[in-house]
């Protein structure tokens, strides 16, 4: 018979007394492994959410962990907005061309050459000149302003990708994003298994539908399941604040998001077209020079065809009033983005980042790295100090198995002196006693690490709510332990386990020291007085 | 053979005194020899056998067994001969409640190096008769049988000597003469020196040897003295 089955068998002696101190081990091990385990989970959620699939933020000048909390997050108070037109600096010439249609200029000057062609058409022989001349200014102008805005962005060339996200809005608890379709159409987050947003109902907005014009929206897994948002339904978001006033325009929700555990799951996105309709979304435009139709320098003779301009103009806003379930799209001039997210080869990123951060427009971040360093800053510490307390509270249970053998010891004195009888000697004795604690300390930890992994198990579907990771059963995480770091730092980074493989050999280890009293009083136990116990 | 040569033994009184104990000049058990010990409450026939053992050190003196002098042995060394040459029965069984009838004859043996032997358990379970016990605990036993499973571990391990103390004394009268049959009839088979304590008159007129403590112990023999003056 070994001496773990003696120690073994001594811990079925005392069933329930075992059984309790087995439970208060395993609890804590329980914590520990929870802890773990979820700290594991969140770790890989928040570098996963730091594979964004863009990899710089143009935004306001101020804090750069702001401006990512408030793109990439959607957290913290809205930071300031940047110009349209510095946006525009980021687009290659076709898009920029297709977005200053919206301009005011050169719609003015669409009006100039129709109010031009009218002239030509309707005018007599006294006004036929005026007419040629209005045309002929116009077109002047129209050729001024495309040599000046049909080209590439300052740093156009430099991008890949360019999504612009306007915010300040709310839905419910929910921040609304006005964005493009690209966010969900070209935007691959997730660049390891080449994933895009992908929805569970529905589809993603349009620039324009016939159906709904620019006022279609697309809501997030987690809003859609708390504000119980379906497709069809109409949603009107809330100005400046959850609480602040309610746009009178309603989007309609085309599409639901498929989870993905990004922050996305939060968030309400509309088309940024209809975002800029809503009201009090327009710059107010005080410079006389993008005021509607008026040129950039002021055209010779042009009396009349400011008459004319400004007919148009009356009954172009009334037709607009007429068509208010579909206006046009707010003038590129009364526009403002609150960020750009902007993926680039990463050489060039580095430039762009440089080159934007020099100017006075815009910072630029790259919000990978301010995003691990916050989660180094903030989360990491949290996390280590739940696990400092899972770890006491792991002590705790150790010195829960002095205790109860310590306990037991009086009762168990008669029992070590018939083994002294027989022939045991001091150490064998003593070592019975620290296999019991050993066994003690093993069974707790197995229940424990089972329970743990159970419990994160069943909590796993709130958790992937959360976090967008589901949890297996067996899930060794970050954080991780990497004992040769400063040892040998060539093979430091290559070896390395997770954390909780260590809770083994750290509770044993510690049941060992906490055996060590009871064995010693086993050792010291007269043998001759307790067996005449 | 069992061999004491001036065995002294005292015990520290509350008062700081010392009370004498054992104050043996010799005392010899031959091989394969049954010896009976009788003596008096407190004349230190339990405190001789732990002697004996090794389970208390004496003060002074040589205690032989098979050519070992115990006293000049560590304290490992006296835990070493007690596992291997010597067999121990108590008056109150001492089985391990946790462990089966066969596990503690099996405990019996498991001190010893090399020395782990289920079949001898078996054998000598079914010599004391309980085969069909032998998977039952202490509690289930009855204290006739509980005693026949201490025999058995006692004599799991071949000793050379079997040092019995009282074990028919918690015994009813048809199960004690059991015992002191398969006690003596064992250790008949196997060559064992047997020193047996008994307080019962009837099992110690069954011994060729019966040695009154009192007579071979200085310590109580004065005390004997000063008592009848």
């Amino acid at each position: 018979m070994s001496l773990f089955t003696i120690a073994w068998r001594s811990i079925l002696q005392r069933g329930v007394a075992s059984a309790l101190t087995c439970l208060s081990m395993a609890l804590g091990v329980m914590l520990v492994v929870a802890v773990l385990t979820i700290h594991g989970v969140l770790s890989k959620s928040f570098y996963s959410n730091a594979s964004l699939g863009y990899n710089l933020i143009v935004g306001a000048k101020g804090g750069k962990e702001q401006l990512t909390l408030n793109t990439v997050f959607y957290l913290s108070s809205p930071v300031e907005n940047i110009s349209y037109d510095y946006y525009l600096e980021f687009l290659k010439r076709e898009e920029r061309a297709e977005l200053l249609k919206d301009s005011l200029k050169i719609r003015g000057h669409e009006q100039l050459w129709q109010t031009a062609e009218l002239a030509a058409i309707t005018s007599s022989s006294g006004l036929e000149q005026l007419a040629i001349q209005t045309a002929l200014a116009g077109e002047r102008k129209v050729d001024v302003l495309w040599n000046h805005l049909d080209r590439n962005g300052e740093f156009g060339s430099q991008c890949d990708l360019v999504i612009p996200v306007c915010l300040g809005d709310y839905y419910g608890r929910f921040r609304v994003v006005g964005t493009t379709p690209a966010l969900f159409n070209d935007l691959v987050w997730d660049i390891e298994n080449n994933r895009k947003y992908e929805f569970a109902e529905g589809r993603n907005f349009q620039h324009h539908s016939e159906e709904h014009g620019y006022f279609e929206a697309v809501v997030g897994a987690h809003v859609a399941r708390e504000m119980g948002v379906k497709l069809g339904d109409q949603i009107s978001p809330a100005h400046g604040a959850a609480d602040g006033h309610l746009h009178e325009r309603k989007f309609t929700v085309v599409g639901i998001l498929k989870g993905s555990g990004t922050p996305n799951d939060k968030g309400v996105f509309v088309n940024m077209e209809g975002f800029y309709l809503m009201e009090d979304h327009a710059k107010p435009v005080d410079d006389p020079r993008t005021r509607a139709g008026q040129p950039d320098e002021p055209a010779e003779k042009m009396s009349e065809e400011e008459m004319k301009r400004r007919f148009f103009e009356r009954q172009k806003l009334k037709g607009q009033i007429e068509r208010e379930a579909d206006p046009d799209p707010l003038p590129t001039e009364q526009r403002e983005v609150t960020a750009l997210l902007i993926k680039t080869e990463p050489k060039q990123g580095f430039f762009l980042e440089g080159a934007v951060n020099k100017g006075k427009e815009a910072q630029a971040v790259a919000p990978v790295a301010v995003i691990v360093g916050m989660f180094e800053f903030l989360v990491k510490p949290v996390q280590w100090t739940l696990l400092a307390l899972t770890s006491v509270i792991c002590v705790v249970s150790g010195i829960s198995i002095l205790v109860s053998i310590y306990n037991s010891m009086n009762d168990r004195r008669h029992e070590i002196a018939v083994m002294r009888a027989l022939g045991a000697d001091r150490y064998t004795v003593s070592l019975v006693i620290l296999y019991e604690a050993v066994l003690l300390s093993l069974g707790g930890c197995l229940i424990g690490w089972l329970l743990g992994h159970l419990a994160c198990f069943l909590a796993s579907p709130i958790i992937e709510v959360q976090t967008g990771f589901s949890i297996g059963f067996h899930v060794f995480g970050e954080p991780y332990f990497y004992p040769f770091e400063r040892v040998l730092p060539s093979l430091g980074e290559r070896i390395y386990f997770p954390v909780e493989w260590l809770i083994v050999p750290a509770l044993v280890l510690l049941s060992i020291l906490v055996g060590l009293w009871p064995a010693l009083s086993a050792y010291r136990t007269d043998v001759a007085q307790s067996l005449g116990k | 053979m069992l061999e004491l040569r001036d065995i002294a033994k005292a015990f520290t009184e509350p008062g700081g005194g010392r009370l004498p104990i054992l104050d043996i000049p010799e005392f010899v058990v031959q091989t394969g020899e049954q010896v009976v010990l009788v003596g008096r409450s407190g004349s230190g026939k339990t405190t001789l056998l732990h002697t004996i053992a090794g389970i208390s050190r004496a003060d002074r003196g040589d205690i032989w067994l098979d050519k070992i002098n115990l006293a000049a042995l560590s304290e490992a060394g006296v835990d070493k001969v007690r596992a291997d040459k010597i067999g121990y029965v108590f008056q109150t069984f001492n089985l391990l409640p946790g462990f089966t009838a066969y596990e503690n004859v099996l405990l019996g043996m498991t001190f010893v190096r090399g020395r782990k032997d289920p079949a001898r358990a078996h054998q000598l379970l079914n010599r004391v008769g309980l085969a069909h016990r032998s998977h039952h605990k202490p509690r289930a036993l009855s204290v006739g049988e509980q005693q026949r499973v201490a025999v058995a571990r006692a004599l799991a391990n071949k000793p050379s000597l079997l040092l019995a103390d009282e074990p028919t004394a918690n015994i009813d009268p048809r199960n004690q003469q059991m015992i002191v049959d398969l006690i003596r009839e064992t250790c008949r088979e196997e060559n064992i020196s047997l020193l047996l304590v008994t307080h019962a008159p009837e099992v110690a007129k069954q011994f060729d040897r019966v040695v009154k403590l009192e007579e071979v112990n200085r310590a109580t023999a004065n005390v004997d003295a000063k008592e009848h003056a």
